[in-house]
């Protein structure tokens, strides 16, 4: 078993104590989350120098920015099967039912199969990747997420040669979604990759974050992972996916073809229609950042589309 | 409608100043309470409810004539003063923090960044095109003003509609699929505007008189 959780090294509320959260405002949500998040007895560990070295290394990603606290990842998503308000979803998604869940994988495979979500978390070791993600919306969190690579998933059913794209569909499941009544939008949520993004390294099927299992509002019990890509790509609470050969229609390629793509790779030099990609909002920070190329991972990615003209394929 | 003596205010007056600063105080008790979109990402949620509270109030302006011509209540004219101001000081709010959210870049005021904002994408542009609309309204919206432009003013005060217009293109542009709620604001707009054309405003005025003269015969013949 190598897979360290962070929150058996970083204690979230040591993490949050120790955080410089928003100038002035800050200040409140950093002592509602202490307060909120741990009993007296722990707050006196806080104050151990020793324990708060080791976790420095571990609170950072590769790029030495530092992790999105629990509290606000967990309270403000897109999740608009629930409903559009990004702080309105953990609180209609809390009794949402993820347990049993199953997840089918079929399509252009020879071994297609159906996975328990537990038979999944025996069978494969969970890793931690600590990602940073960057909404369309132009504003990005750094998540330390708790799963397994995508390919290794993908190897088990063994796709045939002719399978080019990889479609992913969300469960549809009204009576728990109630954006899901809606007709605004075509559901259910669909996504996809094309075979080699899929097979990436990077690309993660997330089981969970901060070293626990996914909260509803986050995707439970399963989600993508596409940290090159934006946020939209990273399709939540999965029931199956398929092997094709042509390119998936997401559902937000049909909802606004002129604004979403297929590839949505986080790109600062083309702009969505209606505003910038060239900085965003990094959540907890004052002023914007610059956004990087492929968000940051052009060394993994960057090959990838070295033929191609991204201004046409966004 | 001028009350020359005194300044006392009619109730209606009063719960409209009260009113117009009930969404900054809203605005200010959620930050006290920590709610989650403010703590999270305030410069997008402050920005919403600036521009919400514009566009309510320039409705609620823009309701004001037609609401006396179809009930005759004459009370209603007094608001549109101030209830014009109010949205364009929530207006100027909106467009503030809107260029705080957007200029600040890597700790420094980047005017590149908050020039690109506000005219390479038209949504942005529309709302800017309002509020520099609505700025001659409102330094001109006091009693010298309106003295020294005489006919003028008048003429000068009825780009309010284009504002109002710009509001809702503004609102329509920036919303991501679901334009439900912009549409609302258009369709009122149409309402309000319709009922300003002079044979419109004539037909409303005409059947309500003859309404009020049937009831006032029939009760009088009881």
């Amino acid at each position: 078993m190598n897979d360290i959780k962070s929150s058996e090294i970083t204690p979230e509320h040591i993490y949050m104590s120790r955080r410089k959260f928003m100038v002035g405002i800050g200040a409140l949500v950093t002592s509602a989350a202490v307060l909120s998040a741990c009993g007296p007895q722990e707050m006196a560990s806080a104050s151990s120098s020793e324990v708060e070295e080791a976790q420095a290394a571990t609170q950072t990603d590769e790029l030495g920015d530092t992790l999105t606290p629990f509290e606000v990842v967990t309270s403000y998503n897109n999740y608009y099967e629930f409903t559009v308000s990004k702080e309105g979803v953990a609180g209609l998604a809390k009794d949402f039912s993820s347990s049993p869940w199953q997840v089918e994988v079929g399509g252009l495979v020879n071994k297609p199969q159906t996975f328990d979500l537990d038979d999944l978390r025996q069978k494969f070791t969970r890793e931690e990747r600590i990602y940073r993600l960057r909404c369309v919306e132009a504003w990005s969190m750094v998540i330390p997420w708790l799963g397994i690579p995508l390919a290794q998933l993908l190897k088990e059913v063994e796709p045939t040669s002719r399978a080019k794209y990889v479609r992913f569909e969300t469960i549809h499941a009204p009576e728990q979604m109630p954006g899901q009544r809606s007709d605004w939008y075509n559901w259910p949520y669909i996504e996809g990759l094309r075979l080699d993004e899929a097979m990436n390294d990077l690309t993660l099927m997330a089981t969970g974050l901060y070293g626990k299992d996914l909260p509803p509002q986050n995707g439970a019990p399963l989600r993508l992972v596409v940290p090159w890509k934006y946020g939209f790509k990273s399709i939540k609470a999965i029931v199956k996916i398929d092997l094709v050969e042509e390119m998936p229609v997401s559902l937000w390629m049909a909802a606004a073809p002129n604004e979403y793509g297929f590839y949505a790779n986080v790109n600062p030099e083309v702009a969505h229609p209606r505003w910038s990609q060239a900085t965003e909002r990094r959540i907890g920070e004052f002023g914007r950042r610059n956004t990087l190329p492929f968000n940051g991972y052009s060394e993994q990615v960057a090959h990838l589309y070295k033929d191609m003209d991204l201004r046409v394929n966004y | 409608m001028a009350k020359r003596k005194g300044t006392s205010w009619t109730p209606l007056q009063i719960i409209t100043h009260l009113g117009a600063w009930f969404p900054l105080l809203w605005l200010a008790w959620d930050f006290w309470q920590g709610q989650t979109a403010l703590l999270i990402n305030p410069f997008q949620e402050v920005t919403f409810r600036t521009g919400k509270a514009a566009i309510i109030l320039l409705m609620l302006c823009l309701a004001c004539t037609p609401v006396h011509t179809v009930f005759g209540f004459n009370q209603v004219l007094a608001l549109r003063k101030p209830l014009g101001n109010y949205a364009f000081m929530y207006g100027v709010l909106h467009f503030l923090i809107f260029i705080v959210d957007n200029g600040l870049v890597s700790n420094s005021l980047n005017l590149m960044a908050v020039y690109e904002a506000t005219f390479e994408k038209r949504f942005a542009f529309a709302g800017f095109a309002a509020l520099m609309i609505m700025l001659p309204l409102a330094l001109t919206s006091n009693q010298w003003a309106m003295r020294t432009l005489r006919k003028n003013w008048k003429r000068l005060h009825r780009l309010v509609y284009l504002a109002g217009l710009l509001v809702v293109i503004h609102f329509v542009w920036l919303v991501k699929s679901d334009i439900r709620e912009p549409l609302l604001y258009g369709a009122l707009l149409v309402l309000l505007l319709v009922l300003r054309i002079p044979s419109v405003k004539k037909y409303v005025i005409n059947t309500r008189r003859q309404l009020v003269e049937r009831t006032q015969a029939r009760t009088s013949e009881a």
